[in-house]
């Protein structure tokens, strides 16, 4: 017996009734409706983990506002994508974003196609409130083809994610806890040392940020590629 | 008892400034001190950073200079990717380059230091600037304006943006000039021609009124350094750097990489500028200076007609190397015409639409030096790499370093004459604020300044009492 089909829910979103599949997210709904929600961790073709909390949406009768990726739409749900509340933490979080480490677009290598810069850019975001922590990284400049730099890094996954879900090889992993997290490579050696890296280069086109960027490139030059990525996954959904 | 008079902001420069003047016992001026007051750092926190990222990180030293800064970081580059950068990526750095010095020299003639060459030095304060000058003879501003927007409006049409421009990368540029871009450039070449001729034409007859600042601004011998082509023209991108004698006799000319061969660094502990010397005659002998002054001192000429008639009347004005600082306002308009012709010739070359201005490539050296001719003299980038092609180390000598023992010496002479028994006069601040302002001096780049530059004097007793005191805002 195969498996049933999934149902079609109704639900509310801001103020509009809208239906969708009960295995879609509130994002994906929120997508196909064309309703902006700011996102940084989410990537179409990898999983979803609600790390970055932009995507929070409020919810009518519930306290606890929810990542839209991760929220799965539900028959008489009433979700709000904008209010004045959610916009001051999605700012908050941008800014906090921008404070935890050493983030200088002007002299950055994605200046000017950026995410996080883009972020800051939709959300207003002018000025930072909070004051900067100005970590000390050095830059991971071991791997012949790449370069990591944790000072850029918003420690949004998508590196470790498509290494495991999409190439296998599971190069990428986070060490350490909250504001200590750092991404690794292998067992925390460098870059240019770990045997499990396959130089496939798909961690450096999903960054969202100039963490991850190809040697050689100069200020403004690293512009990601990521349109291989949803179509690799349907390409093997479809093979499967 | 001696005493030290203070001028504290110096105004109409880049960047920030004071300067101590120290009176004997006799109340004659003994010392002359220009203290550049702060502090950057670039040479120490670009340590860690890939080097393909150096032009664009170095060029945020300064706004009014960025290219001068890309064009010698980039040079630095090259030499740590060891490639050649194709032809036509070399005349496209070469244009900007040139685009750069007219805009700055435009600025530095017109807006900084024509109020003073129109109004008069003893001009009421309040109105010597440009838009003083704009009211009575608003033409000249005019002019002024139009010239530098052509160089800011090159620079632009190449980069695609004025203000930094992350165009110019190690090893070429980022993307070929366009027909279109060619054309528009092409077609704003006449009226910059003709603002930069008709400049000359009003100021060359002007000069007789300076004969007292030419005198004692900044007049005295002393050794220059430019580059020059393998001609021994004028040169602003490649060619080696040459040591010129106080008797214009050219003593030394090296590759660029090797310029540690006859420059020194000393820094003292009043200034955050350093002091460069040649290190033929060691500290504080070996008094040197760059600009347009050392440029024109060194060239045999630009081998452009317009840039050699002007080149030939301006070195007329003295039977060996011209050595009034004051002379430099003259010099940078016949710089403006060499540029100008030289810009003419590059859009004129077939090759300038050729799509390969770019050669790829990893860290391939260790050590890397750029130099260039900046508006303000001779830029110098020195790098060091790890194998990685992280910077491990750095090295600048901006233009106004070469000049600071320059201008702290002109400053003394200017004190000298215009100091008299120890009073604090008005025309004293402008002639010794004209000496620096002679040499355009970029503090914001030299050590690397963020602010406005405002002039403030002191006048400082044996132990260190401040008995006087004159300020002026910006």
């Amino acid at each position: 017996m195969s498996p049933a089909a999934p149902g079609v829910v109704t639900f509310v979103m801001d103020g509009k009734d809208v239906s969708a599949r009960a295995d879609q997210t509130v994002l994906a709904v929120a997508r196909e409706h064309n309703v902006a929600i700011p996102t940084l961790c989410a990537l179409e073709g990898l999983s979803t983990v609600g790390a970055c909390r932009l995507c929070l949406v409020e919810i009518a009768g519930s306290p606890k506002l929810q990542p839209a990726c991760v929220l799965k739409a539900t028959e008489g749900l009433n979700v709000s994508t904008r209010s004045e509340r959610l916009d001051k933490y999605r700012k908050m979080i941008v800014e906090l974003l921008l404070s935890e480490r050493n983030h200088v677009c002007s002299v950055c290598v994605s200046n000017g196609h950026c995410d996080l810069q883009s972020l800051a850019q939709s959300l207003g975001i002018d000025h930072v409130r909070f004051p900067y922590l100005y970590p000390s990284f050095a830059v991971d400049a071991s791997h012949a083809r790449f370069t990591l730099d944790h000072n850029r890094c918003v420690l949004c996954t998508r590196c470790v994610r498509v290494c495991d879900e999409v190439e296998g090889a599971h190069t990428w992993d986070v060490m350490g806890r909250g504001i200590r997290s750092q991404v690794i490579t292998g067992l925390k050696q460098p870059w240019g040392e770990s045997e499990s890296c396959t130089t496939c280069g798909k961690c450096v086109q999903v960054c969202p940020t100039g963490a991850l960027s190809e040697k050689g490139k100069s200020v403004a030059e690293m512009r990601k590629r990521r349109d291989f990525l949803p179509y690799l996954t349907q390409m093997r959904e479809e093979h499967a | 008892m001696s005493r030290i008079i203070e001028i504290d902001p110096v105004t109409r420069i880049e960047g920030h400034a004071k300067i101590t003047l120290h009176l004997d016992d006799n109340e004659e001026v003994q010392d002359a001190r220009l203290h550049i007051t702060q502090f950057r750092g670039f040479e120490k926190f670009v340590e860690g950073r890939p080097f393909h990222e150096m032009p664009s990180l170095m060029a945020r030293i300064c706004g009014i200079c960025p290219v001068s800064h890309l064009v010698a970081s980039a040079k630095a580059c090259d030499a740590l990717m060891a490639v050649r950068v194709p032809e036509t990526g070399v005349l496209l750095r070469k244009f900007m380059n040139l685009a750069q010095i007219v805009q700055s020299h435009a600025l530095s003639f017109f807006h900084l230091s024509s109020p003073d060459l129109l109004l008069g030095l003893d001009s009421d304060p309040a109105k010597r600037n440009i838009l003083g000058l704009a009211a009575v003879n608003p033409a000249v501003a005019r002019d002024g304006i139009a010239l530098r927007r052509f160089g800011q409006k090159a620079i632009e049409l190449l980069g695609g943006r004025r203000v930094h421009p992350a165009w110019i990368v190690p090893g070429g540029v980022s993307s070929p000039l366009t027909a279109e871009n060619r054309d528009a450039l092409r077609a704003s070449l006449p009226e910059a021609f003709a603002i930069a001729e008709r400049t000359l034409e009003w100021f060359v007859p002007l000069m007789p009124r300076f004969v007292e600042e030419i005198r004692t601004l900044g007049q005295f011998p002393s050794h220059y350094m430019a580059m020059l082509d393998e001609n021994g023209r004028w040169e602003h991108y490649a060619g080696k750097l040459a040591v010129v004698n106080p008797q214009g006799k050219i003593v030394r000319e090296i590759e660029s990489a090797r310029y540690q061969d006859v420059i020194g660094e000393a820094v003292e502990d009043w200034s955050y500028l350093k002091f460069p010397y040649y290190k033929h005659l060691g500290y504080p002998d070996g008094l040197y200076r760059v600009g347009p002054l050392a440029r024109l001192n060194a060239a045999k000429g630009f081998g452009t007609p317009k840039a050699d008639h002007a080149f030939a009347e301006y070195r007329k004005m003295e039977n060996g190397p011209v050595t009034s600082s004051f002379h430099q306002h003259y010099g940078r308009l016949v710089e403006i015409l060499g540029a100008l012709e030289e810009m003419q010739a590059i859009l004129d070359d077939p090759r300038i639409l050729d799509t390969r201005v770019r050669a790829e490539a990893g860290a391939n050296a260790s050590e890397g030096v750029g130099m260039s001719e900046a508006p303000r003299g001779t830029l110098i980038h020195h790098y060091k790499i790890d194998d990685r092609g992280l910077i491990t180390w750095a090295n600048l000598i901006i233009a106004t370093g070469h000049n600071n023992l320059a201008m702290n010496k002109g400053i003394l002479q200017a004190a000298k004459i215009y100091v008299k028994a120890g009073k604090l006069q008005e025309g004293m601040l402008n002639r010794v604020e004209a000496v620096i302002r002679s040499y355009d001096p970029c503090l914001s780049c030299s050590t690397h300044a963020a602010g406005a530059m405002p002039l403030h004097i002191q006048l400082v007793a044996p132990g260190g009492a401040v008995l006087d005191e004159l300020r002026r805002g910006a």
